[in-house]
């Protein structure tokens, strides 16, 4: 059951960026296309590093495997396997995978005679993680501050990072980075239940309509953004958490190295108050 | 690229005021209090209002204006009434939560958490009443309630900080104190007192499914933008019946990673994700102290802390 009954006159050639119609078919329901091969090859062999990386660590605990990235000493030099070079190859190899995935949801947009808004919003996704393993790392001259790729790991970066610069609850990025994240999931409750609402209105109720759907929301909160408005709103959102998360990361180091609780002393000694 | 992609409206009509459907039973009259705004219209409806109040609404504002009172004034009380010193020192404001000596005591000096647990007292009402108006106004519709129990959820979260928790706990002193900069302190302390709460699975979970709404959003809002060309905002007439842009919608996906959603079913995943993230963390919050007492010690005994 690879296709669904509506599906045969979509799938059509064409569309591809690159190669013509080389790789320009389908496998059960993936789409293949040139940049399906390129994504498979990166993330086969990052899979594969990422398990030479945890018979090298000698743990076989999902929770503790590790891939680290080299000591500060190395800069941002090659770095031996043993020593962080597998987290530069790994990180190398999910670089390529994103972004042929990337590129794939385009080609696949175009097949479809879709706008590229899917894509450019992944392409926010992968800027984040690359700001987080390639540009603060570079600014700051060593790979070595990057994160570990490991599930428990990854989490002990953050700790250690955050209170590395005071308590990053203080740093303001941070603060509008979470206040997306917060408010993209309640847009996302009130569009999904709204939506759930007028179609499911219980047993022997008329489906609703867009005008009650908006009359809801009037009534609610004196406004009603409009069904094609919430998808902006929402994808607005949901790509200011990435992008102000990357940015309060990329600030914090290369910009400011000192404590987050401090910073505010220029609140506090703003000319109109100096308290 | 060149092309139109959906971001913004080009053209906006004006007709007039759209005063919604009247077929609701037990309603208030609204208030014509409407206008419309050209930059709302950019993005999406241009049109604010109509007003409606109703019983619930007119008490839950009453009562949020009491709480929001409550918490500024003795704010200002606290910078000796000074304005210029309110606004320099506002993030580091705060009312704070009962003394610890107080325990679970309804009444102490209003300096000493009476005013903290009066402020509490009515923002919790304001909540309540809300979820109450949110209700009300779905059922008269004639509409499903699912954004009330949406909203429900988030409630659970702000009654586990502040109410359920501190009564396990014996102490008024373990909720959450009103104030910028203290609220976040009280977060971050909370951490350290338990032994990181990283090592929280329910944490862990209630950031998987914010991470992950703001995934879904920023994939489904994409989607929908997509094939607007195609008329994919108009959600309900495609559930109903199925149109050529949710068979994009759902083929790109398919394509991509071998699996997509209905034009219903991706509203489900959506309301699931957004409302497992407070329900998970208001579980993670409540073991905390009550059940758990270091989540890196407990991370060890269940084998996944690294030392």
């Amino acid at each position: 059951m690879a296709l669904l009954n509506f599906e045969r006159k979509y799938r059509i050639r064409g569309g591809t960026l690159v190669g013509g119609d080389l790789f320009d078919f389908w496998i059960g329901p993936f789409y293949v296309g040139f940049f399906g091969v390129t994504a498979l090859f990166f993330a086969f062999l990052g899979t594969a590093l990422i398990f030479l990386g945890a018979s090298m660590e000698g743990t076989w605990n999902p929770w503790l495997i590790s891939i680290d990235p080299p000591p500060i000493e190395y800069g941002l030099q090659l770095a031996p396997m043993a020593d962080g070079g597998i987290w530069q190859l790994v990180t190398i190899c999910a670089i390529g995978a994103f972004g042929s995935w990337a590129l794939r949801e385009v080609e696949i947009s175009r097949k479809l005679g879709m706008g590229l808004h899917v894509p450019i919003a992944f392409g926010v996704a992968v800027f984040a993680y690359v700001t987080l393993v390639v540009i603060r790392p570079f600014l700051m001259g060593a790979w070595g501050h990057g994160f570990p790729y490991g599930i428990m790991s990854h989490l002990d970066w953050v700790s250690n990072t955050g209170y590395k610069y005071g308590n990053f609850h203080y740093n303001p990025a941070h603060m509008v980075a979470i206040t997306f994240f917060f408010t993209t999931t309640l847009a996302l409750s009130m569009h999904g239940g709204l939506v759930l609402s007028a179609v499911n209105p219980g047993r022997g109720k008329t489906v609703k309509t867009p005008e009650h759907e908006n009359v809801f929301f009037r009534d609610f909160i004196g406004y009603s953004v409009g069904t094609l408005g919430i998808h902006r709103l929402g994808l607005f959102l949901a790509l200011s958490a990435g992008i102000w998360s990357a940015i309060c990361i990329v600030i914090s180091g290369p910009l400011y190295e000192g404590s987050w609780i401090d910073w505010w002393n220029g609140w506090k000694n703003l000319a109109i108050w100096r308290v | 690229m060149a092309d139109y992609q959906n971001i913004f409206t080009q053209v906006q009509v004006r007709g007039h005021t759209d005063y919604g459907v009247t077929e609701g039973t037990n309603s208030e009259p609204r208030y014509n209090l409407t206008t419309t705004s050209h930059l709302l219209g950019r993005i999406g409806d241009a049109q604010l209002g109509p007003l409606y109040l109703g019983w619930s609404g007119v008490a839950s504002l009453i009562c949020g204006f009491i709480a929001i009172e409550i918490i500024g004034l003795n704010m200002w009380a606290s910078v000796g009434w000074d304005p210029i010193k309110f606004f320099g020192q506002l993030p580091w404001l705060s009312l704070d939560a009962p003394l610890p000596e107080h325990g679970l005591k309804l009444f102490m000096p209003l300096n000493e958490g009476g005013w903290w647990l009066m402020a509490g007292m009515f923002l919790t009402a304001s909540i309540l009443l809300w979820w109450v108006r949110s209700y009300r106004r779905a059922v008269s519709l004639g509409m499903g309630t699912h954004v009330s129990w949406a909203f429900a959820a988030a409630i659970w979260l702000y009654l586990v900080l502040g109410l359920i928790r501190p009564v396990m706990m014996g102490s008024w002193n373990e909720a959450v104190p009103f104030g910028i900069f203290s609220h976040l302190d009280w977060t971050n302390n909370l951490s350290l007192v338990y032994g990181n709460f990283f090592y929280n699975p329910f944490h862990m979970l209630s950031i998987a499914f914010l991470y992950g709404s703001a995934l879904l959003f920023a994939m489904h809002g994409a989607t929908i933008l997509a094939v607007g060309r195609y008329g994919g905002e108009r959600e309900i007439e495609q559930i109903t019946d199925r149109g050529t842009a949710s068979e994009r919608a759902a083929l790109f996906w398919r394509w991509t990673m071998g699996f997509n959603a209905s034009m219903e079913s991706i509203h489900r995943w959506a309301w699931w994700f957004a409302i497992l993230c407070p329900i998970t963390g208001g579980i993670g919050v409540l073991l905390t102290g009550t059940v758990v007492d270091n989540w890196f010690l407990w991370g060890a005994d269940n084998g996944f802390a690294r030392f």
